[in-house]
């Protein structure tokens, strides 16, 4: 009887403890998003009057910041040169990994082993190691300073998306393929009528995983379009730092700004972004 | 990298099925069936030479020379970089740094393997602590950057929280050199640890319930179940995510970068690398040493295929 109550003790102890340490992890996570919350809303003047981090602001409503940094912070043009790289990149990624897929598990042909090492070899290599030499290829081409360096390099160098297409395009069985072609279709009609709309589940996570790595990318955008009219989220948001000075409640809102799209995505898709990421974050 | 590269070899070695395929399909397609899969690789192929393997092969053919990146010629310097990159101690000292991000990573896991646990038991309001705990991972790294900057400010949040906490004072966390390498390791176990933590939760549910009831049948306490049902199931998982680390760790530069602008004892090698090639046209000297970083990381690859087998890994 002791023991019981004992264990039962022991375990309400750990139980207890267990909520504790998940609402410390909580507190750790949200509290320096929220004090940016929270400054974003407060007016400068408060601010200089020395509003402290954790105090309310006075006007839970006062959006005049997040107008500033929007049309100060050229966010629109960021958001649409976001959204064109975004898509064009997405769009190409897809085709480009299955076809490729495609041709390494459904055909054999000479130097197909070398192709596949080169493939192999590139994964390793980490990109941000070669940025000193990709910058003259990219220069060379006449891409520096157009919306086209980051789109071919997240186009060149996504070797992921191949890897996530050869898994799915594994598990369609061959037999799919070889009825098409007893019916007369050629291989790009198999591809295009029969592969491609079967992996509908391995686009919707390159969709996901390639989404988030360009929506966040700063890097790129950073070195190979410097323009300030060729701002992408990122880069427009780092050039805060210089006209707003000190002026955080300016800065806090464009940061803000960037989060809650991301927010609103992981609320509606969050199932898929947690399956596509345990598929695709094993890079 | 590890399930890439097994699943694209076994996509070469697929004999059987390949060789099935190849007899039945030869005989009724020439040339035009040869050229088939090079129609589908040739737009992937141009892409994977023009921006990997034209830039690797640029940046060991520029690591021995002297070239300043503007200048039509250059000459052939032979080691003469290698040697520099050795000998200079402050070109070396970067993998400071680089500690600091490692003892980060030793934390992020053990704090991903302990929540993926907690939470892999029934707990109420699950899904929401799921969700916070993997957030910040989706977050933009400029607004992160942005975010801790203003947590780390002088007299800013965290010293006001630390007052409540008893512990007064203003301190420079992000100016102090004693202080800043933990601030920005800090801020890499925030963003990071929640994908960590996602990986972790996938392998622990993927473990047979039945483990766990014998396990209790048996009189295996937490603890136990923990330390012999899902350490072991976990290991080829934390031992990619281990040697992953190290090589994120040497090749951190976007939070510094943002936060402190690489200066001082924040430096990290990639920043510095970019530095001598952008802002002290030191190309030569700038290849060579991403040609040391490439070298040190495909050393980590090669020891982690040594040690973590293959087929387990993928999840």
């Amino acid at each position: 009887m002791t023991t019981v109550v004992r264990a039962s003790v022991a375990s309400r102890v750990a139980s207890a403890l267990k909520y504790v340490s998940l609402i410390a992890a909580s507190v750790v996570v949200l509290l320096p998003l929220g004090v940016v919350l929270l400054t974003s809303l407060k007016t400068s003047d408060e601010l200089a009057a020395g509003s402290g981090p954790l105090t309310p602001p006075g006007d839970w409503l006062n959006l005049a910041n997040y107008v500033t940094a929007f049309e100060k912070g050229r966010m629109a043009e960021a958001a649409l040169n976001t959204f064109v790289i975004l898509v064009v990149s997405i769009t190409g990624t897809v085709f480009i990994g299955s076809a490729a897929a495609y041709a390494i598990d459904r055909f054999t042909f000479r130097l197909k082993k070398l192709i596949v090492a080169l493939f192999l070899f590139a994964t390793l290599v980490p990109s941000i190691t070669t940025q000193v030499t990709t910058f003259q290829v990219i220069d060379q081409l006449g891409l520096f300073n157009t919306r086209l360096a980051p789109i071919m390099l997240y186009l060149g160098t996504d070797i992921v998306a191949i890897y996530i297409f050869l898994q799915f395009i594994r598990s369609i069985p061959i037999s799919v393929d070889e009825a098409a072609r007893l019916d007369g279709a050629s291989s790009f009609t198999i591809y295009r009528k029969i592969i491609l709309p079967l992996l509908k589940p391995a686009v919707a996570t390159v969709v996901i995983v390639k989404g988030i790595a360009v929506y966040n990318d700063f890097y790129i955008p950073f070195l190979y379009m410097p323009d300030q009219s060729l701002g992408t989220i990122s880069t427009s948001l780092f050039r805060f730092k210089g006209p707003f000075g000190a002026h955080w409640e300016n800065i806090s809102a464009g940061a803000i700004l960037v989060i809650v799209p991301t927010l609103a995505v992981f609320l509606l898709l969050q199932r898929f972004i947690y399956n596509g990421l345990t598929q695709g974050a094993a890079k | 990298m590890t399930p890439i590269s097994s699943s694209l070899r076994r996509g070469s070695a697929g004999a059987p099925r390949d060789a099935a395929r190849h007899s039945r399909q030869r005989p009724r397609h020439g040339w035009r069936q040869r050229l088939t899969p090079w129609m589908f690789l040739l737009v992937p192929l141009a892409l994977l030479i023009t921006f990997s393997y034209v830039p690797i092969v640029n940046m060991v053919v520029y690591s021995f020379t002297d070239w300043d990146g503007v200048s039509p010629d250059y000459t052939f310097t032979g080691l003469e970089n290698y040697v520099e990159i050795f000998t200079r101690p402050e070109l070396f000292k970067v993998f400071v740094a680089s500690a600091y991000y490692l003892g980060a990573a030793v934390l992020q896991i053990v704090l991903a393997l302990y929540f993926a646990t907690v939470l892999s038991f029934n707990t109420r309001f699950r899904n929401l602590f799921k969700g916070i705990l993997f957030f910040p991972y989706l977050i933009n790294g400029v607004a992160i950057g942005f975010v801790f900057l203003y947590f780390f400010q002088e007299g800013g949040t965290f010293d006001t929280v630390l007052k409540l906490f008893g512990v007064g004072g203003e301190h420079l966390w992000l100016g102090d050199p004693d202080l800043v390498n933990y601030s920005l390791a800090g801020v890499s176990v925030w963003r990071y640890m929640g994908l960590n933590f996602v990986l972790f939760l996938g392998g622990i549910q993927s473990i047979a319930p039945e483990l766990y009831e014998a396990a209790e049948l048996d009189g295996a306490n937490r603890w136990q179940q923990f330390r012999f049902i899902i350490v072991p199931s976990l290991r080829p998982l934390i031992g990619l995510t281990a040697i992953l680390a190290i090589s994120g760790c040497l090749s951190v530069f976007e939070i510094p970068y943002i936060m402190t602008g690489g200066a001082g004892a924040s430096e990290t090698f990639v920043i510095q690398t970019i530095k001598l090639a952008f802002r002290f046209d030191k190309t030569g000297l700038a290849s060579a040493a991403a040609v040391v970083l490439l070298v040190i990381i495909l050393l980590v690859a090669w020891v982690q295929r040594r040690i973590v087998p293959e087929e387990r890994v993928t999840p």
